[in-house]
């Protein structure tokens, strides 16, 4: 008697909740759902919001999860309930398709371009000019023995003057993403890697002892040299506004953007603008991806027009929109060669097969 | 001391007198001072927020004479489906050429396409769905600027100077140009409340996260305000004092204290893959903040139920009234000012939550205006957060200018909650 009234608005919340639970689980799906990279996400919007524009579907909805969270969404399975396409600021890897294929997805790659990783600092100092040697040795936890003996020591260094004596006697102090960032993992693979192969004696570690040779090549140290500022690369650039001693790393987008406060240090000889990134011959540049759910392509509205959208020239090609949100597009033939395997929708296999 | 004098008395008591009057000005002083600092704190985030957030509310456009040619639009007649195949670019384009002929070049030509926003064309095609008459006919237009054009404009009346940035040489020539001759001003921004979110600044708006915040917390409201409620009486006023509710009152404390981003999880495995509710809706967000704010709102229910007297349940009951009556037709009306602000309180709090949203695909790009509990939506401080995120140096406005819109429903908000129980409010 007494709990009438608690038990008569639990019971009417509780029917409001199935109704409105039923009903949108009848409701098919009319929208393409996209997940996956930060960095790739300002590209795959961009199509998104012109395609919906120049077509009746509905806007793709796209998230911004990582590369990580978004191939977890991704591979979850097939069905409405989960992702179409998610975007990698990375290849997949061999663990990762697997459990894609484990839940009955198959994935077919779609290399859309690339995006450089600058390491820039204020225009107020004077531009940095590296070497991918100077960056590891900077940077590393551990660095070769300075004498010359083939061994390891914490990293001694202190100013950018005793990395290389070339450069000038500043304190090194580099901002830049945490270890959760797909930029970190690029910046650490080609940049980090990349110098630290140069010492002989650690490449030959490759073969003999993999995981010895990442942790060398891939550790940053912990001393305070290198400063984890956050995602938010803007909030980076404004930091080296406020410290011109300091070094960033970011992508190239925001170099593009902060032109006026920014400049991107040389690395090998190479400044980080458009044509050289294209070209590859600024060496940390990396390869940005989609993977499409195949057996979606059929399924939601509006899938291979959008996939077509993506790899038409005037969205992709040398003067594409997103050429002009800072994705630098690949070759053409590679451009063809792509486009062509998106319109057959072939899957991917064995990763070790492929290149 | 029973010897002392009476002056010697009053001395001593004078001395304790100024010290302790100069402790009570030092608690008061220092009081004072905690104040200013917060005042101080939130003058310096508001004067930040504002400065870098107000350009956003004012948008550089221009003005074109276009020309709706059928020829080169390629239609005959105006319809829906000729309107969504004409070429309203190459009369934009058009436009823009007639008005510098000497462009020549192709690289000279696509800064000056440049000028305008990529929205231009969309403009035209409204304007002539609106009037189908234009066609053939010739008529000035003012279109949004391109956000780098609008980012140069803004700053230069900055004491910087101009942000050049990504407009060449050429194009500042041009733009200046058109300022002398009074085709290029700033009007207000309405895109910036009409349109959802979109990659090119100058057509990114706020609408679509306004609307998923508000969807949002009515579900929240909808569903956490009665069970909230429901909970409360039956807690304080039916329940017997045993362990069980010892149990259920210590968890209900617990659970106001767990990150949001838990109940993000939880509503992940449950409503989206449990119950198989759409990703990015606001039907799933709502129930998830629901879960978050149902401990705040039934620890306020109790307390403003607590705090009806004693006398008033004794009374009605004196009269003969039974133990339901008690509660719904004398104490729930005394507590319902202290619920009302609970539960105000509750929902600005989940207004500004992003953490357990990301789990549940409400951190997402948005450009539809959601028009339902289960359209897929966005809410405003993830709007902030993605904006805040994005390359493009206009958005940095268009954040502060978030920011601003947020901040108002914030204090709107609160206001009512003072309102109301001003309103309400019953003294004894």
């Amino acid at each position: 008697m007494n709990k009438r009234p608690v038990s008569k608005i639990l019971a009417s919340s509780l029917a409001v909740l199935t109704v409105a639970a039923s009903q949108a689980a009848m409701a098919a799906r009319d929208h393409i759902s996209i997940v996956g990279s930060s960095t790739v996400y300002p590209f795959t919007t961009t199509v998104a919001e012109r395609f919906s524009r120049a077509t009746q579907f509905k806007t793709p909805v796209v998230e911004s999860t990582g590369t990580g969270g978004g191939m977890k969404l991704f591979c979850q399975g097939v069905g409405e309930g989960t992702a179409d396409i998610t975007g990698a600021s990375r290849r997949i890897k061999q663990s990762e398709l697997e459990m894609c294929n484990e839940n009955g997805v198959d994935v077919v790659e779609v290399q859309v371009g690339y995006d450089g990783i600058v390491l820039a600092n204020a225009r107020s100092a004077k531009r940095y000019n590296l070497s991918r040697k100077d960056i590891f040795l900077a940077l590393a936890k551990e660095v070769p023995n300075p004498d010359g003996s083939e061994t390891l020591v914490a990293n001694p260094y202190k100013t950018w003057k005793d990395v290389n004596p070339a450069l000038p006697n500043t304190r090194i102090e580099v901002l830049g993403p945490p270890p959760t960032s797909g930029t970190r993992d690029a910046f650490v693979e080609l940049a980090m890697e990349g110098g630290c192969k140069k010492f002989g004696w650690i490449a030959a570690k490759k073969s003999e002892d993999k995981n010895a040779y990442k942790a060398i090549c891939h550790n940053i140290r912990e001393d305070g040299a290198y400063v984890e500022a956050g995602e938010n690369d803007n909030l980076i650039v404004n930091k080296l506004v406020a410290n011109p001693d300091a070094l960033g790393v970011f992508g190239f987008s925001f170099l593009d953007q902060n032109s006026d406060k920014v400049q991107g240090s040389v690395i090998e000889g190479e400044q980080p603008t458009f044509d050289s990134i294209a070209d590859q011959s600024y060496p940390v540049s990396r390869p940005l991806f989609i993977y499409v759910k195949k057996q979606h392509a059929d399924v939601i509205p509006g899938m291979k027009q959008f996939l077509a959208e993506f790899t038409s020239e005037r969205a992709w090609g040398e003067d594409g929109y997103l050429a002009d949100k800072g994705m630098i597009p690949l070759p053409e033939e590679r451009r063809e060669q792509v486009a062509q395997n998106v319109r057959k929708m072939n899957a991917l296999g064995n990763l070790a097969k492929k290149q | 001391m029973t010897d002392l004098s009476q002056a010697q008395v009053r001395e001593r008591i004078e001395q304790s007198l100024a010290r302790r009057h100069r402790k009570e000005k030092l608690f008061r002083g220092l009081g004072i001072a905690s104040i200013a600092f917060g005042v101080l704190a939130v003058l310096v985030l508001f004067t930040d927020i504002i400065s870098k957030g107000s350009g956003a509310f004012v948008q550089t456009a221009v003005q074109l004479e276009v020309t709706y040619d059928a020829a080169e639009l390629g239609i005959d007649t105006v319809d829906e489906e000729s309107l969504t195949w004409a070429n309203f670019t190459g009369v934009v384009r058009e436009a823009l050429r007639e008005r510098f002929p000497d462009v020549s070049g192709r690289s000279e030509k696509r800064e000056l396409y440049s000028l305008v926003s990529t929205g231009a064309p969309f403009t035209l095609r409204d304007r002539l769905a609106a009037n189908p008459e234009l066609l053939g006919k010739t008529e000035k237009v003012w279109f949004a600027a391109d956000d780098d054009v609008d980012t140069f404009y803004k700053s230069l009346d900055d004491s910087a100077g101009g942000f050049r940035g990504r407009t060449s040489e050429r194009m500042a020539g041009w733009v200046e140009q058109l300022a002398e001759s009074g085709e290029l001003k700033k009007r207000f921004n309405t895109t910036f409340f009409t349109n959802g979110d979109s990659r090119e600044p100058e057509q990114a708006g706020i609408r679509a996260a306004l609307v998923g915040s508000l969807l949002t917390l009515l579900v929240t409201l909808a569903l956490s305000f009665p069970i909230g409620v429901a909970a409360a009486i039956y807690l304080e006023e039916f329940a017997p004092r045993n362990r069980w509710t010892d149990l259920i009152e210590v968890n209900i404390n617990n659970l106001a204290a767990v990150p949001s981003i838990v109940f993000g999880l939880l509503g992940l495995a449950i409503f989206i893959n449990f119950f198989e509710l759409p990703r990015s809706a606001p039907l799933v967000g709502g129930l998830v903040l629901t879960l978050m704010t149902l401990p705040t709102i039934i620890i306020s229910s109790r307390a403003a139920l607590k705090s009806v007297p004693p006398s008033i349940r004794e009374a009605a009951m004196g009269m003969g009234a039974s133990r339901m009556q008690v509660v719904l037709h004398h104490v729930l009306p005394l507590a319902m000012p202290g619920m009302l602000t609970g539960a105000i309180i509750g929902m600005a709090q989940a207004l500004g939550e992003t953490a357990p949203l990301l789990m549940i695909g409400m951190v997402a790009f948005i450009v539809d205006v959601p028009g339902g509990v289960t359209d897929p939506a966005t809410v405003l401080p993830v709007q902030i957060f993605l904006w805040a995120d994005s390359p493009e140096r206009a958005f940095v406005e268009k954040t502060s200018a978030a920011i601003m819109v947020l901040l108002s429903v914030l204090i709107v908000m609160n206001a009512s909650a003072v309102w109301l129980r001003k309103k309400l409010e019953r003294r004894w």
